[in-house]
């Protein structure tokens, strides 16, 4: 006998954009196709130095899972990834190495400063912690918190995936985000 | 009975007499003071004598201490006798202008990132270390943080000033 | 003329040295999916076979010792969380107790007991994420995610008494800052039954595994008498063959009222270092078992210490309960003094250790009798046994360097402070 028909109800599924559709079409415009599947499909790049670090990979599991929004892979290579999650305190000995890994990835490419520390220095005000990643490169997301519970790592990255779907697709011919990459001295 | 501090102390001034002051016993862990030509010298001695077995190396750290004029930097060696479970503490004081230490690798691996940790901190130079450059912090760094003259936040910052750090400034 | 002539000449400037060398250098750099934290290690290999290693550390520098210069004794607290932060509760405790023999507080046994519940709870924390992350690094990801489950649990635990999950800053001089209620001890009932049964399917999935033990089992050895001259503690250094653990050489917290084993190793390579630290999460568990045995007949043979949760001497540091402050003087002014950091230590020199899960750590402060230290000093574990890397790799085979290395279990935090 065969198998009753099952509909999918429990899977949540994305809201079409809005368009004109018709009989087996749907026709809308270009950058809210890229930017419905951009925002779900980043891929991270965890840059996890310490605390935050744990709480990242607590986000990264099971209970928390950040698998469901499309961070299934964690690339550990810059070249293939969207998102640098930069998680932990960054000293001024490794200021130029996120610098470089920042420059290595390709556009499109954002930035998440997760926790007290990636945003401002958190509560190591010394000579040897640099006092927010924003002094090296340039961030979309600043996420509170020593550390941030997952829920509010997740709330970033659902911030951030606003920001990419709303996000034009001639975002690096702007002058203002030109602007912005020429004060961190990157070309 | 076991080895007590009294026994340690005993060992350790037939040896050296009168060259070993300062013996304290803070919370009771036997404290004393050796010269600083001397350190390597009383560390063999702990570590070779069958009695003593001072073999362990738990810590070893600098102090700095701006108010006592020509012995400015310390330097703090935790041993253990693992066997019978006793622990000692050896300090020794050089000056500032001249801060040389006889490094203690031979005898102990372990003093090998300890010491150039201290050398980084503090300054203090370890004569014989294999290789005594900086560990913690970044290699063009040019003073010695921990000594109390610096100040805990980064001298070249812009935005922030010494009121804001608690220090003086235009608010009376 | 020679290829190297032609070389010279046409392309590109190679010299002498780089063209005999047979070695190729590798970074294993403060970026890498291997080493779980900031430390790189310069690797010299001849095929797969490591030569010789040379780690740089500081990348997480952030200069623990010049701040706790600067911060009253209680402002040190979230500093000695952020050592080791998978076991942030036996750090925050361990300088705890390291002020309470300054000042010469003793403590009740109920909050002595409460302490040890927690810190055994953290050691299991840390050996849970040690253990894990070597089966990923072999291959075994599926042990991971199943562990970090029950890494929520202890969480839950954490949180229901002080408030945070992974930094707690748990407790006060003295003892904690408020009593266990009966969620807490619920959720604790409940991670003591389901916990062994999933630490039973992880030893099934890697204990007597054969690509697991073909790959682990002489990999990164070390001799017991070359750890004792490193200065190795804790898990290595039991892994290595010498019994040495601070409970039992110098017990703190009372734990010389409780019975448990020592697991020690014979080789000290990563499978003896992975076995050791699972026979010590049991051990654990029964410590919990036991504690809880004991804090219940405190509480039926005195009743009136079920709400002791610190001890009366530390009035100067742990604050007063709020009718006191809003009824006394002498409360409200301890209270203000407190907040504000204002209290002031014996003058004095003590060295206090604990065992953190990676091992010894001290915690040498010198006091001078004001609101800060004049000297605080943390005897990092991780710091001192890292030293070794280079001579556990030496001659075996990359993988094996790897694996090593997330044996060791360094956490990047210990190492730099």
């Amino acid at each position: 006998m065969p198998r009753p028909v099952q509909y999918n109800t429990k899977v949540k599924i994305v809201d079409i954009p809005e368009g004109y559709s018709g009989e087996g079409f749907h026709a809308t415009s270009f950058d809210k196709v890229v930017g419905l599947a951009r925002k779900n499909s980043l891929w991270p790049l965890p840059f996890a130095t310490s605390c935050c670090g744990i709480e990242f990979m607590a986000t990264m599991g099971s209970h928390y899972d950040l698998g469901r929004f499309g961070a299934e892979r964690m690339g550990f290579t810059p070249r293939q990834c969207d998102m640098l999650l930069v998680a932990g305190t960054i000293a001024k000995k490794m200021g130029p190495i996120l610098r470089q890994v920042y420059l290595q990835m390709a556009e499109p490419r954002w930035v998440i400063a997760i926790g007290a520390c990636a945003s401002s220095g958190g509560i190591f005000d010394s000579y040897s912690v640099l006092q927010g990643i924003d002094q090296v490169i340039p961030v979309d997301v600043y996420v509170p918190g020593c550390p941030p519970r997952p829920e509010g790592i997740l709330d970033g990255i659902l911030k951030l995936q606003d920001l990419v779907q709303n996000e034009s697709l001639r975002r690096r011919n702007h002058p203002k985000y030109k602007a912005l990459l020429e004060s961190y001295g990157i070309q | 009975m076991g080895l007590t501090n009294e026994i340690i102390k005993k060992r350790l001034t037939e040896k050296f007499g009168e060259q070993l002051t300062e013996w304290e016993e803070p919370f009771g862990l036997l404290t004393f003071r050796a010269p600083a030509a001397m350190n390597l010298k009383v560390l063999q001695f702990l570590f070779d004598d069958e009695e003593l077995r001072f073999r362990f190396l738990t810590d070893l750290t600098g102090v700095h201490y701006p108010d006592r004029k020509n012995e400015e930097l310390s330097v703090v060696y935790h041993l253990h006798n693992l066997v019978d479970n006793v622990r000692l503490r050896l300090k020794i004081y050089v000056p500032v202008e001249q801060p040389d230490v006889f490094t203690a690798t031979q005898l102990y691996s372990g003093a090998n990132w300890m010491e150039r940790e201290t050398y980084d901190f503090f300054g203090v130079n370890f004569l014989g270390h294999p290789n005594l450059i900086r560990i913690l912090n970044v290699d063009e760094m040019d003073y010695f943080p921990m000594r109390k003259e610096y100040p805990m936040e980064d001298p070249t910052r812009t935005d922030k000033d010494d009121e804001m750090f608690g220090r003086g400034g235009t608010i009376v | 003329m020679s290829e190297l002539q032609h070389h010279q000449q046409h392309h590109v400037k190679l010299s002498e040295e780089s063209l005999q060398k047979q070695t190729t250098t590798l970074n294993l750099g403060p970026t890498h999916p291997a080493t779980h934290g900031v430390f790189q290690n310069i690797l010299e290999i001849d095929g797969e076979r490591v030569l010789e290693a040379t780690p740089t550390i500081g990348y997480i520098h952030r200069a623990f010792e010049k701040i706790a210069e600067r911060r009253p004794y209680y402002q040190i607290t979230p500093l000695t969380d952020r050592l080791n932060y998978c076991s942030s509760p036996i750090n925050n405790m361990g300088w705890h107790m390291t002020i309470e023999k300054l000042l010469g507080i003793k403590i009740p046994k109920r909050v002595e007991y409460l302490r040890i519940i927690i810190m055994e709870l953290a050691r299991i924390a840390d050996h849970l994420v040690c253990n894990s992350v070597i089966g990923v690094d072999t291959g075994a990801l599926t042990g991971f995610t199943y562990v970090f489950q029950y890494r929520e649990l202890i969480y839950e635990i954490w949180e229901e008494i002080c408030g945070s999950r992974l930094t707690t800053n748990i407790g006060r001089v003295g003892g904690f800052e408020r009593n266990f209620n009966e969620t807490s001890f619920a959720k604790l009932r409940k991670f003591l039954d389901t916990f062994p049964h999933a630490l039973k399917e992880f030893e099934n999935l890697l204990n007597r595994n054969r690509i697991f033990m073909d790959r682990c089992i002489g990999a990164g050895p070390i001799s017991a008498d070359r750890a004792l001259n490193y200065g190795f503690t804790g898990p290595n250094l039991r892994a290595a063959g010498v019994d040495y653990d601070v409970r039992v050489a110098q017990p703190y917290s009372s734990y010389e009222d409780f019975e448990f084993k020592i697991p020690i190793g014979t080789v000290g390579d990563v499978y003896d270092r992975y076995m050791v630290r699972d026979v010590e999460m049991w051990e654990s568990v029964s410590i919990i078992h036991q504690a809880l045995e004991k804090i219940e007949k405190i509480e039926r043979d005195f009743p009136e210490q079920k709400n002791i949760f610190y001890a009366p001497e530390a009035d100067h540091f742990h604050l007063p309960p709020k009718e006191d402050v809003y009824t006394k003087m002498e409360a409200l002014i301890y209270h203000f003094k407190i907040i504000m950091g204002e209290i002031d230590a014996l003058p004095g020199e003590v060295y206090h250790a604990v065992e953190g899960g990676n091992g010894e750590l001290g915690f040498y402060l010198i006091s001078d009798g004001g609101r800060t230290p004049y000297r605080l000093h943390f005897r990092r574990p991780c710091f001192i046994y890292y030293q070794a890397y280079p001579e556990m790799i030496k001659d075996g085979l990359l993988s094996d360097a790897i694996i090593a290395l997330s044996s060791l279990n360094v956490i990047a935090g210990e190492l730099d402070a």
